[in-house]
C-alpha cells in the first residue's frame, strides 16, 4: 500500500467519514435512546431527561418484563420456534440444494422450475389457509414451519455456494473412493460449506425470532411467541391484568410500570439478534457474492 | 462467465435410466422438500379457484357454486376501492423511489473508506435495525412518534399526534422503512464493489482521479447492472406493500392513507371469515405485481443485458 495521500484524497477521507458519521448517528441513536430509557425513570424519560445517558438507574422495567407470565411464555415459545423452526428450514435448503446443485441430474430444470413458481405466485392468503386447516395443522406449531415451504431465495443462494465453491475435484474423488451420493454429500460438502451454512443459519433464526404473522393466524395466544404478546403491550399500550395484580402502588406506579416494560421488552426481544449477527457478519458479503455468480 | 473450472464432466454414454438410478439418493432427498411444496404452495395455487366460487367448506372446492367474478366486481366497487389502490400504489411508489438510491450512495461511500475498522463499524451498526422484529419497530415508532413526551416531540418541542394524522402516514412508513433496511441492502452491492479489481483503481490513480472521479468512473460503471436488477425486483413488487407494518400503525384516524389492499385481505378473509371475496382481491393483487414484474424486465432487458425472470 502507498502511504502517500494527495491532498484531495484526504479532503475525500473527511467528507466520506462525516457522512456515514451521520448515517451511523441516526442509526445507532433510536436504539441507543430506547437503550438508556430501559434502565431509567419513566417521567424523566418523557420529560425529555434521557437523550445521552439514563436518569435515576434502574432494572425495574427487566424484573417487571421476567415476572410477566405471558412474556415469559412468549419469550419460551420463541425460543422453542426458533430453534425447531431454524432446523427444520436449514435441512430442507440443504436437501433440496445439493440435488439441483448437480448438472448432470435428469429433471434438475424441471425441479428448479417447480421451486422458482413458488416465489413468483401464489395461492395467497384464504388458499393458504385453507389448506393448512385441511391438513389439521391449526393449532399446531408445524404450522410455523411447514407452509413456508423451502425459501427458495436462499436456496438458489446455497446451490450457488455448492456449483461455485466446493471443488469438483474434491467430489469426484470422494466418487471415485466409491462414497455414495449421499455419503459425499455429507462427509465433504457440508462440512466445506460451513460459511453459507452459518449465514442460513442467522437468516432463519432471525425470520423465526421475528415471525409473529403466521402465529396471529394458526395459533392459539397461549401458544404466542414473544413478537405477538409484545402486541399488546407496544402497541394496545394495554397494562396485563397480571400486572396490575402484582402491584402495591396504584394506578400511577402501575402506569410507570407499563412505560418501563415497554422499553425494556424492546430490549429484550431485540437483543438476542443483535447480539448473534456480527458473529456470521463477515459472512454475509462472501456468502451472497459466491451465491449471486450464476454457475 | 469465469465459472468454468467447475464445468460438469458429463458422463458420456450413461442412458437416462442408468443416470436415474445413479442418482436415486438425491431424488429421495429431494422428495420432502417437493412433496412440502405441493401440498402448502401448489394446493393453495389450485385454491385459487374460490376467488370465482361462492366458496362453502362443507361443498370443497370444484363443489362450490360458480360465480364468475362477482366478487372482483364487488370489490371494484367498494366504496374504499379508489383508496385502497391509490394508498397501495403510493405507498410502494415512494418507498421504491427513496429505498432504492439510497443503499446505492451507501455502498459507495463505505467502499471507499480506507479505514478498516471503522468501515466494519459502520456496516454492523447499519446492518443492526435489519434484525429487529416489525413488531418492535413499530413499537417503537410508537414510542417515539407520541404526543406526549415521544423523542421526536421533544426533539422539535411540539406535541404531534403523528400517528392520528393521516398527512404523516407515508412519511412514518417510509422513513422507517429507509432506517430499518437501507444498509442491509447495501450487502449486495458491496459484496459487488469488493470484485473490482484492484488495478482499475491503481490505474485511475496513476491517471490522476480523485475519490470522487474514481466512484463515478469505476465505481458507478460497475454496480449498474447490478443495480437494475435490484430495481426489478422491486418495481416487480410495487403491489406488494408489506401488511405487518400498516396493519401495525393503523389507527382510525389515519385510514384515508393507510388503508391499503394487504390489510383488507386480511381483514375480509381472516376477521371476517369472507373467504371466496378476500381470494379474489388478493389474487388481483398478485396478477398485477406479476404483469408489473413482466413490463419492467421487458423494458429492462431491451435496455441492458440484464434479463431476470
Amino acid at each position: 500500500m502507498k502511504k502517500t495521500h494527495s491532498m484531495s484524497d484526504r479532503t475525500s477521507d473527511i467528507i466520506l467519514v462525516a457522512v456515514t458519521a451521520v448515517v451511523l448517528l441516526i442509526v445507532a441513536y433510536p436504539i441507543y435512546y430506547v437503550l438508556i430509557a430501559s434502565v431509567s425513570n419513566p417521567y424523566d424519560v418523557y420529560a425529555g431527561k434521557t437523550f445521552l445517558l439514563p436518569s435515576e438507574f434502574t432494572l425495574k422495567g427487566y424484573t417487571a418484563v421476567f415476572a410477566d407470565p405471558n412474556i415469559l411464555s412468549g419469550y419460551i415459545n420463541s425460543i422453542k420456534y426458533t430453534v425447531i423452526g431454524t432446523i427444520f428450514s436449514v435441512v430442507m435448503l440443504y436437501i433440496t440444494a445439493y440435488p439441483l446443485a448437480q448438472r448432470d441430474l435428469p429433471g434438475r430444470k424441471f425441479f428448479s422450475i417447480f421451486f422458482l413458481i413458488t416465489m413468483y405466485f401464489g395461492g395467497g392468503l384464504i388458499p393458504t389457509f385453507l389448506v393448512v386447516k385441511q391438513t389439521h395443522l391449526i393449532d399446531s406449531i408445524w404450522a410455523l414451519f411447514l407452509p413456508g415451504g423451502v425459501a427458495v431465495g436462499n436456496m438458489i443462494i446455497v446451490r450457488n455456494y455448492f456449483q461455485n465453491s466446493i471443488p469438483r475435484d474434491l467430489i469426484e474423488a470422494s466418487e471415485i473412493d466409491g462414497c455414495s451420493k449421499l455419503r459425499t454429500f455429507v462427509s465433504i460438502v457440508i462440512p466445506l460449506s460451513k460459511p453459507i451454512l452459518a449465514v442460513m443459519v442467522v437468516f432463519s433464526m432471525v425470520a423465526y425470532w421475528n415471525d409473529w404473522f403466521t402465529a396471529l393466524i394458526y395459533l392459539t395466544a397461549d401458544k404466542a411467541p414473544l413478537p405477538l404478546v409484545l402486541r399488546n403491550i407496544l402497541i394496545k399500550s394495554s397494562a396485563s391484568a397480571s400486572q396490575a395484580s402484582t402491584i402495591s402502588g396504584g394506578y400511577a406506579e402501575l402506569n410507570k410500570l407499563t412505560e418501563m416494560i415497554k422499553f425494556s421488552s424492546i430490549i429484550v426481544a431485540a437483543a438476542p439478534m443483535l447480539i448473534i449477527y456480527p458473529f456470521v457478519q463477515k459472512y454475509f458479503e462472501k456468502g451472497f457474492m459466491a451465491g449471486a455468480v450464476k454457475g | 462467465m469465469n465459472a468454468s473450472s467447475s464445468a460438469p464432466a458429463l458422463p458420456r454414454g450413461k442412458g437416462l435410466g442408468r443416470r436415474i438410478r445413479d442418482n436415486w439418493q438425491l431424488y429421495m432427498l429431494l422428495l420432502i422438500p417437493v412433496v412440502i411444496t405441493v401440498i402448502y404452495k401448489y394446493i393453495p395455487m389450485y385454491g385459487i379457484q374460490i376467488a370465482f366460487r361462492d366458496f362453502k367448506a362443507s361443498r370443497g372446492y370444484s363443489g362450490s357454486e360458480f360465480v364468475g367474478f362477482k366478487w372482483f366486481e364487488r370489490f371494484f366497487t367498494a366504496p374504499t376501492f379508489g383508496r385502497m389502490m391509490k394508498n397501495t400504489v403510493l405507498l410502494s411508489l415512494y418507498s421504491l423511489l427513496w429505498s432504492f438510491p439510497i443503499p446505492i450512495i451507501l455502498s459507495l461511500c463505505i467502499n471507499q473508506l480506507r479505514f478498516n475498522r471503522y468501515k466494519r463499524v459502520v456496516q454492523t451498526v447499519l446492518y443492526a435495525p435489519h434484525f429487529i422484529s416489525t413488531m418492535v419497530i413499530c413499537g417503537m415508532l410508537r414510542i417515539f412518534l407520541s404526543p406526549s413526551g415521544g423523542l421526536v416531540n421533544l426533539l422539535f418541542g411540539s406535541s404531534v399526534d403523528f400517528l392520528t394524522q393521516s398527512s404523516a402516514f407515508r412519511t412514518i412508513y417510509v422513513a422507517s422503512g429507509i432506517w430499518q433496511d437501507a444498509g442491509w441492502g447495501c450487502i449486495i452491492y458491496l459484496a459487488t464493489l469488493s470484485n473490482i479489481d484492484t488495478s482499475l483503481y491503481e490505474a485511475a490513480k496513476v491517471d490522476g482521479a480523485s475519490v470522487f472521479q474514481r466512484i463515478l468512473n469505476v465505481d458507478v460503471p460497475a454496480l449498474l447492472p447490478m443495480a437494475i436488477l435490484m430495481f426489478i425486483m422491486s418495481a416487480g413488487s410495487l403491489m406488494n406493500v408489506g401488511f405487518e407494518k400498516v396493519w401495525l400503525l393503523q389507527t382510525d384516524l389515519n385510514k384515508a392513507t393507510s388503508d391499503v389492499i394487504a390489510v383488507y385481505v386480511y381483514q375480509q378473509g381472516i376477521e371476517n371469515a369472507k373467504y371466496s371475496y378476500s381470494t379474489a382481491v388478493g389474487l388481483f393483487n398478485t396478477v398485477i405485481n406479476l404483469i408489473l414484474l413482466f413490463v419492467v424486465n421487458k423494458i429492462s432487458s431491451k435496455a441492458s443485458d440484464v434479463d431476470f425472470v
